[in-house]
């Protein structure tokens, strides 16, 4: 997996009028790699692909792309496929054409493209032959085969969206962009559908770039992730890196299904005596309730989920807490207390700046 | 700049000379004197500006009669249009009645017959009634106005019901509703149409030549034809003086109004 | 009874507007196609039923006909130009709408003025401009070595004058529209465009811009032709039709008839025919070009 970088951004800066959106960023993919840029809406995240892309040029850096410098050059120029998050297909085609389209735009010249070109020169029939070949390669692999025919307007979402996919990657891209393309989807689909990208990642072993903001898109899919705050990228590590060892309390509360309880400095001692000095951060999942427990804590409310019951719980400084029971265990009664304890693998620290303080 | 952009914003430059051009020219010519105008080396513009034509114009024509005229008939016909095409537009946003949708397809019927296809039958009746040469002859014809009643259905239609029954529950009648509540809520669709039909009755020749024979209650558009055709080549300068009058008030209006304006000429068409 | 209370509350608000539909646009309607099977001119104390006789005359005599082909030649060339010089100035406008809003904003306005603009009183001074000896277009074309003309005057040309008055007096109307219709296209499309590798303008305007701009183009043609078929003022100013019926236009024709001649019957049918030719032409504008414009 460490093989070239394919495609990286080096000290990339981009500003739009005072509001600096990307912050001096750099990022590699590498050949065969699916990372996953990860954060919150406004973070910079779809700025920063569009600058992969070329749809933007920086205001400082470079973009390199197989070795090559094509920071000057626009996005026909480079050979990056990139999957929109509204799929951006050409509703007035069919979806033949709508996937046909970069590969008539690359190899035919406006002339060749003219209506009835292919008529007269046999060079433009034998391109379009091929053509032919690709895109129904490339269907067929997604599964579209059958939908060739017809309009995006006659299609569903996902049927839109495998289009959209095979539009990105019937021209063999050096590497493979994706905008956000899970959050348009119901959560039965999200599931179905996640499995199809790891799929298609795998097969054509086209290296992905995936932008999200949900931390579970990120964690389940990605060899490597990417965790973006504020224009910045302030981690890059493996999933199991990222969850186990955020580098920052930001990541730390960014990470999780279930938001990571962050116990103030002092209260924390609780805990654990670092957390005199430092604010420590414990998942709600690796809280249990224990009677001999070191933090008390008085339950305010509880929520049923079916598969497990989130305690609302304060601390004796006021802190918010937020537990997790598995759904067949005992809910201790409301406005009572509860001795919670968690083991030391648990804890997270986190000093006065925010950074991670090895316990 | 890239050079195509230098090309193409440089001919719409020049189209924009040329759509000025007789803009330009009428109020040049209304600002030279006399001998200016009548000599053989024509100029663009005034050598020597005057005023004169305007004052002769204001004092000395029945510009100022037309001018008048075209006030009273455009706010004629937009308040008897308004006055007949809100309540009825309401209604057909907000009430169940019998025949609601074949009213609703007759309007849309109606949006396909121009003025002057009726202009006929209507003059005949009106000449039978005695209303020919009259302000009522000139405003009457154009209160069905399928384009109101079409746009205004539009906008109250976007009120949500719920503000109508609460309205209803406050005791409120269907026409104080209709006046009321929808009017003002539709205020933006109801002043790009008042744009519309102001625009289009101030200068409409069509009918005012048809309908009225006496100068004096000639529109706008009616009376620059008299004029220009009563005078005997000398006017010119008061002529086109006349002309700018005429036709300064809804370039001013859409010149302070711009975004008002080309919503009611064109926005309003393109929901149709 | 609350059923008759609703009644009536519904005969006051949609009634008068109903009523005043019947009266000055339904009944008119019948009563004009009634006509037109009639010789009745205007004061005449009786009348005769002539069947087809006014049909045959202006559809069958050359000098009927002259009306309708001036118009249809008229309309032929207004509506390619002005639908035509409108989406080319949309489009050049729009481009350096981000770029220089202010010229961008005061060229829209300039163009839009004809709009606005009382048609007879531009007419007016349009003559002027066009007058043979004394108006400056001739004065500027000679000037450049060129030939002056007689544009209002001349017999071969006088139509074709009329047509560019009326171009300019609609290009900055279709400006407009197509400038709201290129406002409403999806950003991400061009995006889309340019990752698939669509360089050059000409390439985004064939395959998202004109698309796209599918149901306004629709608007436009049918709005610009409906307006180019009504032609009057320009021709009742100018040229009353001539010289010699050259400039004679549908309108004006029943116009001339009608109110002039006061052949009420004959401009009847001048009238059917004019309005049958307008919503032929709207149907037929919408039944070919929708199915292949909305397709969202």
């Amino acid at each position: 997996m460490n093989g070239a970088s394919v495609l990286s951004l080096r000290n990339v800066t981009k500003q739009f009028g005072d509001a600096v959106a990307v912050d001096d960023v750099s990022l590699d993919l590498h050949a065969g790699e699916f990372v996953a840029l990860l954060g919150a809406s406004g973070c910079g995240k779809s700025t920063t692909l569009r600058l992969l892309a070329g749809l933007e040029q920086v205001g400082s850096g470079q973009v390199f792309l197989r070795g090559a410098d094509v920071t000057g050059d626009t996005a026909s120029a480079r050979n990056v496929a990139l999957m929109f998050q509204s799929y951006a297909l050409y509703p007035h085609v069919t979806v033949y054409q709508n996937i046909a389209m970069p590969l008539r735009l690359r190899r035919l010249s406006v002339v060749n493209r003219l209506p009835g070109i292919r008529l007269l020169r046999a060079p433009v029939r034998n391109t379009i032959a091929d053509i032919d070949v690709k895109v129904r390669r490339v269907a067929d692999m997604l599964r579209i085969g059958p939908l060739l025919a017809r309009k995006p307007g006659q299609l569903s979402g996902g049927q839109q969206q495998r289009v959209a996919l095979a539009r990105a990657l019937v021209r063999d891209p050096s590497a493979f962009l994706l905008d956000e393309p899970l959050s348009n989807l119901d959560t039965q689909l999200r599931a179905d559908t996640r499995d199809e990208i790891r799929a298609l990642h795998k097969r054509t072993g086209c290296p992905f770039l995936l932008v999200t903001h949900d931390q579970s898109d990120a964690l389940s899919m990605a060899d490597r992730i990417a965790v973006m705050i504020a224009g910045r990228i302030v981690q890059v590590g493996s999933p199991e890196t990222i969850f186990n060892r955020p580098r920052l309390r930001a990541v730390a509360e960014f990470i999780g299904h279930n938001r990571m309880n962050i116990l103030p400095r002092g209260m924390a001692a609780a805990l654990h005596p670092a957390g005199a000095m430092h604010d420590l951060g414990v998942r709600p999942e690796d809280l249990s309730i224990d009677r001999s427990g070191p933090l008390e804590v008085q339950v305010e409310s509880f929520a049923y989920h079916g598969e497990e019951t989130i305690l609302r719980l304060r601390a004796a400084d006021a802190t918010p807490l937020r537990a997790v029971l598995r759904g067949d265990a005992a809910v201790p009664p409301q406005g009572g207390t509860v001795r919670l304890s968690a083991p030391l693998s648990a804890l997270h620290a986190f000093d006065t700046a925010g950074l991670r303080v090895t316990l | 700049m890239k050079p195509s952009t230098v090309i193409s914003l440089g001919l719409i430059c020049l189209g924009a000379v040329i759509v000025m051009l007789p803009f330009v020219w009428m109020i040049s010519v209304s600002l030279k004197t006399h001998s200016e105008i009548f000599t053989p080396d024509v100029t663009l513009l005034p050598r020597h500006p005057t005023l004169q034509n305007y004052w002769t114009t204001l004092t000395q024509t029945d510009i100022p009669v037309y001018l008048m005229n075209g006030v009273i008939v455009t706010i004629g016909i937009l308040v008897l249009q308004l006055l007949v095409s809100v309540p009825c537009a309401y209604a057909l946003a907000h009430r169940r009645f019998p025949g609601r949708a074949l009213l609703f397809g007759a309007v849309v019927a109606a949006l396909l017959v121009p003025f002057h296809v009726t202009a006929i039958p209507i003059f005949l009746g009106f000449s039978r009634m005695g209303l020919l040469n009259t302000y009522t002859g000139l405003v009457l014809p154009f209160i069905a106005t399928a384009f109101g009643l079409f746009l205004l259905r539009q906008a109250f239609a976007q009120i949500p019901a719920e503000l109508i029954d609460a309205a209803r529950v406050d005791g409120m009648s269907e026409m104080g509703i209709a006046w009321r509540v929808a009017f003002p809520l539709g205020l933006p669709t109801v002043i790009a149409f008042a744009i519309f039909s102001v625009t289009a009755h101030w200068n409409d020749l069509f009918w005012p030549l048809i309908a009225t024979t006496d100068p004096g209650l000639a529109t706008p558009p009616r009376g620059i034809l008299y004029f220009r055709d009563q005078e005997s080549g000398d006017d010119i300068g008061p002529l086109m003086a006349g002309a700018t009058l005429v036709t300064a008030p809804l370039v001013i209006a859409f010149l302070l109004a711009q975004r008002r304006f080309t919503e009611g000429l064109a926005g309003a068409g393109l929901k149709k | 009874m609350i059923g008759l209370r609703r009644l009536v509350t519904d005969l006051a608000l949609a009634g008068p507007a109903a009523l005043a539909m019947m009266l000055f646009i339904f009944l008119p309607v019948v009563v004009v196609v009634v006509l037109s099977f009639t010789d009745y001119q205007f004061g005449a104390r009786s009348f005769d039923w002539v069947a087809l006789d006014n049909y045959a005359d202006l559809l069958g005599s050359r000098h009927g006909r002259n009306a309708l082909i001036n118009t249809l030649i008229y309309a032929a060339i207004v509506i390619p130009a002005s639908v035509g010089l409108g989406l080319l100035v949309a489009l050049g406008l729009h481009a350096i709408a981000r770029t220089m809003p202010r010229v961008s904003a005061v060229l829209r306005a300039v163009y839009f003025l004809p709009v606005a603009a009382t048609l007879v009183a531009m007419a007016v001074a349009w003559q002027m401009l066009l007058h043979p000896s004394l108006g400056l277009i001739n004065q500027w074309l000679s000037a450049l070595g060129l030939p002056g003309r007689q544009w209002l005057s001349d017999r071969g040309i006088v139509l074709y004058t009329l047509a560019a008055i009326g171009v300019w007096q609609s290009v900055g109307y279709n400006m407009v529209l197509f400038l709201a219709g290129l406002a409403a296209i999806p950003r991400s499309l061009y995006d889309a465009a340019a990752v698939d590798g669509a360089e050059t303008g000409w390439d985004r305007f064939w395959i998202v811009t004109w698309p796209m701009l599918g149901p306004t183009t629709l608007f436009v043609m049918i709005v610009t032709c409906a307006n180019a078929f009504r032609v009057f003022e320009t021709v009742a100013t100018m040229t009353g039709g001539g010289p010699a019926f050259a400039s004679d236009t549908i309108v004006y024709a029943l116009y001339r008839e009608g109110f002039v001649y006061f052949k009420a019957g004959y401009a009847s049918a001048i009238t059917v025919v004019f309005f049958g030719a307008l919503v032929i032409l709207t149907a037929i504008q919408i039944v070919v070009v929708e199915r292949r414009v909305h397709y969202r």
